[in-house]
């Protein structure tokens, strides 16, 4: 852990190189997130969106460069799936303390906080991708984390909740004053609330803030030219497809399976 | 009773304390072809720990932690499904084993004895091993059962959490090791897996907690042992696939509708 953290940074990658089958799919990224600040990452799928976030929880090992985070500090992290296997008995409560140190004296609080009404004495397995957010969520914020790792908190969710959901997580942010370091694959979603933009494809493609992003070049290359329109708009469709256009061929990486099965 | 019976099954009611939360670990984590692949590695073991003069168990733990540690370094290797790896180890292996085997001219070497089990040769020293491990892996597996758990839920959160992932890891690992070196004597190293596998199923549809079904697992073992050595006795079938057909009928007959209904 390096001293010069105490400017802010929460947690700071520096030239960070992961590669899998000698091909970089995290390919010498920079990046940091301050005390109450938004960042996303937004990129196609096979980005390495998924990959970067584990190697900035120190999930994988990096083949290169550095990560750096401020001492001590807590991580609240909500993985991007969480398949637990229909035979271990274990219920949302059991499941929420298992991440606790000690009692749960803000488990009401938290879970109002996060929209959860649901038993808690229900299994885990059996709760809908929303429910299931919300509990991820809570958890994580249930060891009042300095830092929250969001990954494609939106997986699972219809559309509705998806806007909802990133309600949420400016309201946690404003409230709690935590950094937020989040994966999207739809930039337009979560335009409203994020400070810095990082647009990855292996490499950053750019960054800045969303409005700068949505009109950057590399960005609309990525994600095709009707994004143009739709950019100023809060809720549009899904970007989790590539267009090929202007005979610019998007090159098709295969890492998602391996990014997901990690779990 | 006898004597001899008695000892089996006091070595059978050993193995189950510490097989029964394991295997439902095994269970949890989806491992049960990666029990068998280490199981059927055991003969190997057992081989080569006559050849060097061990004790066969300490060779079966050694050859199990190898087998392991070579499947873990290549959990990442994308080219075969970690399914193909499993069946060419778990079959190659015992297939090495029996090779092995055959190469011993010195050693009288009971093959039928550890490939299905010879619970009524258990000895008083037998038992001195399997309950001095069963000690250990139990206070082994407490202190390690939450992070184990929070680690079968999700590995990225349990790291997060502050667990120490290789550690928890390598324990559970060197425990199944052990526990398939002392269930070798008890249903042989074909049918190990069932003693770990079947016991948890079952006990799952009784279970509203981890610790439920792992305690339920434990007591359902022991009724699997002491079936199958009731059989063995009264009508003189083989003991240790007696237990695991025992095991086997327990599964099935709580699996009749209004039997059981299942929790959560």
């Amino acid at each position: 852990m390096i001293e010069d953290l105490d400017d802010g940074a929460l947690i700071r990658a520096t030239d960070l190189t992961v590669s899998r089958g000698g091909k970089p799919v995290v390919d010498n990224i920079s990046l940091s997130v301050n005390s109450g600040e938004i960042v996303t990452l937004v990129g196609p799928n096979g980005a390495g969106k998924s990959t970067l976030i584990n190697a900035l929880l120190k999930l994988i090992k990096c083949d290169s460069g550095r990560v750096e985070r401020k001492p001590g500090l807590v991580i609240g992290y909500v993985p991007q799936q969480l398949e637990i296997d229909p035979t271990l008995p274990l219920d949302v409560r059991r499941f929420l303390f298992l991440g606790a140190r000690n009692s749960l004296p803000n488990l009401e609080t938290t879970l109002r906080e996060v929209g959860f009404s649901t038993s808690l004495d229900i299994p885990v397995q059996g709760l809908s991708g929303g429910e299931l957010r919300r509990v991820l969520l809570a958890r994580a914020l249930l060891r009042e984390p300095e830092l929250l790792v969001l990954d494609e908190p939106t997986a699972g969710i219809d559309f509705a909740g998806q806007g909802e959901l990133y309600e949420l997580i400016r309201a946690i942010r404003d409230r709690r004053k935590c950094g937020i370091l989040l994966v999207s694959h739809n930039l337009h979603l979560v335009m409203a609330a994020t400070d810095h933009v990082i647009c990855l494809n292996n490499h950053i493609c750019c960054e800045g803030k969303p409005d700068t992003v949505s009109r950057n070049p590399a960005y609309l290359e990525m994600f095709g030219s009707d994004t143009v329109d739709s950019a100023l708009a809060f809720y549009t469709h899904h970007h989790d497809h590539r267009h090929d256009l202007a005979g610019t061929p998007i090159k098709e990486t295969g890492n998602q399976r391996q990014e997901a099965g990690n779990g | 009773m006898d004597d001899f019976l008695l000892l089996a099954f006091a070595a059978g009611v050993g193995v189950t304390i510490i097989a029964g939360p394991l295997g439902c670990f095994m269970v949890w984590r989806r491992m049960s072809y990666f029990g068998a692949t280490l199981s059927h590695s055991a003969l190997l073991g057992v081989a080569l720990g006559l050849i060097l003069d061990l004790n066969p168990l300490l060779g079966v733990i050694a050859i199990c932690v190898a087998i392991s540690t070579a499947l873990y370094a290549m959990e990442g290797d994308q080219r075969f499904a970690s399914d193909t790896i499993l069946g060419i180890l778990a079959h190659g292996m015992l297939a090495l084993g029996l090779v092995v085997v055959a190469f011993l001219d010195n050693v009288r070497i009971d093959l039928m004895g550890y490939l299905f089990g010879d619970i009524l040769s258990v000895s008083p020293f037998d038992l001195i091993w399997v309950y001095g491990g069963a000690v250990v892996c139990l206070i082994l597996l407490a202190l390690i059962w939450r992070g184990l758990l929070s680690m079968t839920v999700h590995e990225g959160l349990a790291l997060v959490d502050g667990v120490p992932l290789g550690r928890v890891r390598l324990i559970f690992m060197l425990m199944i090791a052990f526990v398939i070196a002392v269930s070798m004597k008890i249903v042989g190293i074909l049918l190990i897996i069932s003693l770990l596998i079947i016991p948890p199923a079952t006990a799952r549809r009784f279970s509203r907690t981890p610790e439920q079904m792992a305690f339920y697992a434990i007591i359902l073992g022991a009724i699997s042992v002491l079936g199958g050595l009731a059989a063995s006795a009264y009508i003189d079938t083989p003991a240790g696939p007696s237990i695991v057909v025992v095991s086997m009928l327990l599964f099935f007959f709580t699996a009749m509708p209004g039997v059981a209904r299942r929790q959560n």
